[in-house]
């Protein structure tokens, strides 16, 4: 019997939690203007479509990837097991994304291959039919294994896959345009035609024009990246010979759960003791104050150091709390996640402080006690909805600096799990190879240019949203 | 004023005392002496005599707050507690793992460290205010515009890039100055020159884009209009003016980094093999080197309650309007 089995990871989890908390979120401001109002000032904005549109291609590929199961194998010697017994999982965790690109991760080659190649990237001594031995660069077992001739036949390949990628980019692309501008369309109540115009000239409503614009430039990038993948390594292969392409896929869930769940992880005790010691006062606020201040003494890459350090210990000394590495690995990506939390929720706990200080002393606030209305119920009702716009800002605020922060701690050692794929573990390995002459530089440049695009999208979207959602910025 | 500054000098103990705790908590409660000899001694199958032998080579043998079998005040003293964590406030931080004193490696490693944060700091400050007056200077034109975008895309750029580039292209196609490595006296420079440019270069970004904000801000208010009608030209107004008075949320973030300076760059420093303070904590973490990463945490976190006050006291020179109570 084969099949899979569906595996929830922590992260997974928290991911698809934080986003069925975003759709929530939305669907329930729908009838708060002042949040409707600010969502619409950050959907006229064309740097801020542009920036969603590129997040929205990355957290697709991070939500495929959150996707995890195991495989169910055949059951050796015959004998029938029953069919929740764990013992005949496979021990690798998968995830939609590899099955997807189950062509990238398969096709592994020796050792490195430059992007493009059809040869391996160093001389090897091979073996001749008649037992001769000679120095020369062996032929890649996937890469540009269907050219009879490749010295004649590898640029004219090339460049009839790119133009393929490049059609079906434009077909995809059309088609999209057409379901948006027929959606368009709908919703305004007017004929298609009026809905292409209106959106072409950018005019009413969100800026349409730049999704369609920057989903464009992105597809004509997927396409011809999609097309060369089926045969070639594009981004060439590493070390042990992993499609580069496929690592930095891998990556992107890596670096979204560092950059989301680390601050959601937090997110409740930076709210709870922010608004407490604003509200309250007194030892409560000194309490609270003395705690965050201890914390934020301590240099962050120092507390993150021994925490990690220590967690790991706990981790190495308690291997029966995890079935699969996939899963250690994921526990530990948590508590990354957690540990760096830890050093940055005192900044949000600092801010919510201030902001509910200010609060509690309108007229509002005020008639609600006065009313007798409880502290609890002041706090949730009263406080609490007038502080999530500082929440959401803190959130996507911090989202591009801890991506960048990843990748520092994985080099320093003190980052996500070895055999956790990431941006961090990505140029930690390939580091070592800029030293070789020539050069290994495209796992290198490869994981800085998908992290620049990221977090450069993740800047200009924060960006555009402080703008919209800080009163005092307008 | 004095009575803030006693205030405040005896609320650093306290925090220091949480800080202490906390590594205290950290180190040795949520991972007993025993599990780390484990992972120490490396093997799983270690014998409790090697276990042993490795905590009492190292002092980790005694009970961990109170020990019952000591006599007068050693039931406080020969604890760990008291040898690992309270003896720091003297700045006694033992033997690292490897048998050397601390103390004195932490000594010895100052200077580089020192030698090479100092210039990226003050070198960092002045091109990034000067960009960010310039930028304020052209406001509201392509220039300006140019500048902001410059900076978004610089403050997305990976650290580690600029490092690893500056390296590659100054170092191993331009060769103008050695990859990595120290020198003593003058000869160091060779090596600083690279790692201070690269410093100033990766946090010009974020920074510029910072300041042009509290200058914009300042250059919008009333004093500043005044000025410019009274015939001052826009730069003797941001000079005089502007400038002036944006130092204090610029201090803010500022004073506070230098007693930290001490601490040097981790990331810099081991890409640079500078033999700084950096380099010292980056080995020991990746040594598993508990001791000196305890210390590290420590100093740390008194240089940064030394920043905080400093901060404090700066804002009474800068701005007389504030006083301390």
């Amino acid at each position: 019997m084969t099949g899979i089995q569906p595996l929830v990871l922590w992260t997974d989890l928290l991911l698809f939690g934080l986003l069925a908390c975003a759709l929530l979120a939305g669907w329930s401001v729908r009838r708060s203007e002042p949040m409707r109002a600010a969502w619409r000032r950050v959907g006229e904005s064309r740097v801020g479509m542009t920036s969603l549109t590129v997040l929205m291609v990355f957290l697709l590929v991070g939500l495929m990837d959150s996707l995890h199961y195991r495989e169910r194998l055949a059951p050796a010697g015959g004998e029938q097991l029953a069919a929740d017994d764990r013992r005949q999982l496979s021990t690798e965790v998968r995830s939609a994304l590899d099955a997807m690109a189950a062509p990238l991760r398969t096709r592994v080659e020796k050792t490195y291959s430059a992007p493009l190649a059809y040869q391996l990237f160093a001389r090897q001594t091979v073996e001749g039919p008649d037992g001769s031995q000679k120095r020369e660069f062996p032929r890649l077992k996937h890469g540009g294994a269907d050219l009879k001739y490749p010295e004649q036949e590898l640029d004219g390949d090339i460049v009839g896959r790119i133009g393929m990628g490049l059609a079906v980019a434009a077909v995809a692309w059309m088609v999209f345009a057409a379901v948006l501008v027929k959606v368009v369309a709908m919703s305004r109540r007017v004929p298609a035609g009026a809905a292409w115009r209106a959106i072409w000239r950018g005019k009413g409503g969100p800026a349409w024009r730049a999704v369609l614009a920057t989903l464009g430039v992105m597809l004509l990038l997927i396409g011809p990246l999609a097309a060369l993948a089926t045969e070639y390594h594009v981004f060439g292969t590493d070390k042990v010979g992993q499609d580069v392409l496929f690592l930095t896929l891998k990556s992107i869930r890596t670096a979204l759960v560092i950059g989301t769940l680390t601050t959601l992880v937090t997110l409740p005790l930076a709210v709870a003791l922010g608004i407490m010691a604003g509200y309250l006062g007194g030892w409560v606020d000194d309490l609270i104050q003395y705690i965050y201040t201890v914390l934020n003494s301590i240099p962050g890459v120092l507390l993150i150091a021994a925490a990690v350090l220590m967690m790991q210990v706990v981790i190495d000394t308690h291997p029966e709390w995890f079935e699969t590495a996939a899963e250690r690995a994921d526990a530990r990506l948590l508590a990354l996640c957690l540990i760096l939390g830890m050093t940055s929720w005192t900044g949000l706990c600092r801010l919510l402080r201030g902001e509910t200080l200010k609060l509690r002393e309108l007229e509002y606030v005020q008639a609600a006690r006065a009313f007798g209305v409880s502290t609890t119920r002041i706090l949730a009702r009263h406080v609490l909805p007038n502080l999530m716009h500082l929440v959401l800002i803190a959130l996507v605020m911090d989202f591009s600096g801890l991506v960048l922060a990843e990748a520092v701690l994985s080099y320093v050692g003190i980052g996500v799990d070895p055999g956790t794929v990431s941006f961090g573990t990505m140029i930690n390995a390939a580091r070592m190879e800029l030293a070789r002459e020539p050069m290994v530089w495209w796992s290198l440049v490869a994981a800085f240019i998908f992290m620049f695009v990221l977090v450069l999208a993740a800047n200009l979207f924060a960006d555009v949203v402080r703008d919209a959602f800080d009163p005092r910025a307008s | 004023m004095f009575a803030y500054i006693v205030r405040r000098l005896l609320y650093a103990p306290l925090i220091l005392i949480g800080v202490n705790l906390l590594t205290f908590a950290l180190f040795f409660v949520v991972n007993t002496p025993d599990d780390m000899a484990r992972m120490q001694l490396g093997a799983k199958r270690v014998t409790p005599e090697a276990i042993e032998r490795w905590k009492v080579e190292r002092g980790y043998d005694k009970p961990l707050l109170f020990n019952a079998g000591a006599e007068g005040t050693d039931t406080l003293t020969r604890t760990i507690f008291f040898e690992k964590s309270l003896r720091m406030f003297v700045f006694d931080f033992g033997r690292a793992d490897d048998g050397r004193d601390i103390a004195s490696e932490i000594q010895s490693r100052m200077g580089p460290s020192l030698a090479i944060a100092l210039p990226t700091f003050v070198l960092g400050l002045l091109v990034t205010v000067s960009f960010a007056l310039l930028l304020v200077f052209f406001r509201a034109s392509y220039l300006d515009f140019a500048g902001v975008v410059l900076c978004v895309a610089m403050m997305s750029i990976s650290g580690l890039f600029y490092i690893i580039g500056g390296q590659w292209l100054v170092s191993k196609i331009w060769h103008l100055v050695p990859i990595s490595g120290y020198g003593g006296g003058l000869d160091a420079s060779r090596f600083l020159v690279l790692p201070v440019v690269i410093g100033v270069i990766a946090g010009i970004g974020g920074s510029a884009r910072w300041y042009r904000t509290i200058f914009l801000e300042e250059a919008g208010k009333d004093y500043v209009r005044t000025a410019r009608a009274k015939g001052l030209s826009e730069l003797q107004a941001l000079f005089r003016h502007v400038l002036k008075n944006a130092m204090i949320p610029i201090l803010t973030g500022v004073v506070v980094v230098i007693p930290s300076l001490f601490m040097g760059s981790l990331i810099t420093e081991s890409f640079f093999g500078i033999p700084g303070l950096g380099s010292y904590t980056i080995d020991a973490i990746n040594a598993q080197d508990f001791p000196v990463v305890r210390a590290m945490v420590f100093i740390g976190s008194l240089l940064y309650i030394v920043g905080l006050i400093l901060t404090d006291l700066s804002y009474t020179l800068v701005d007389p309007r504030v006083r301390l109570e």
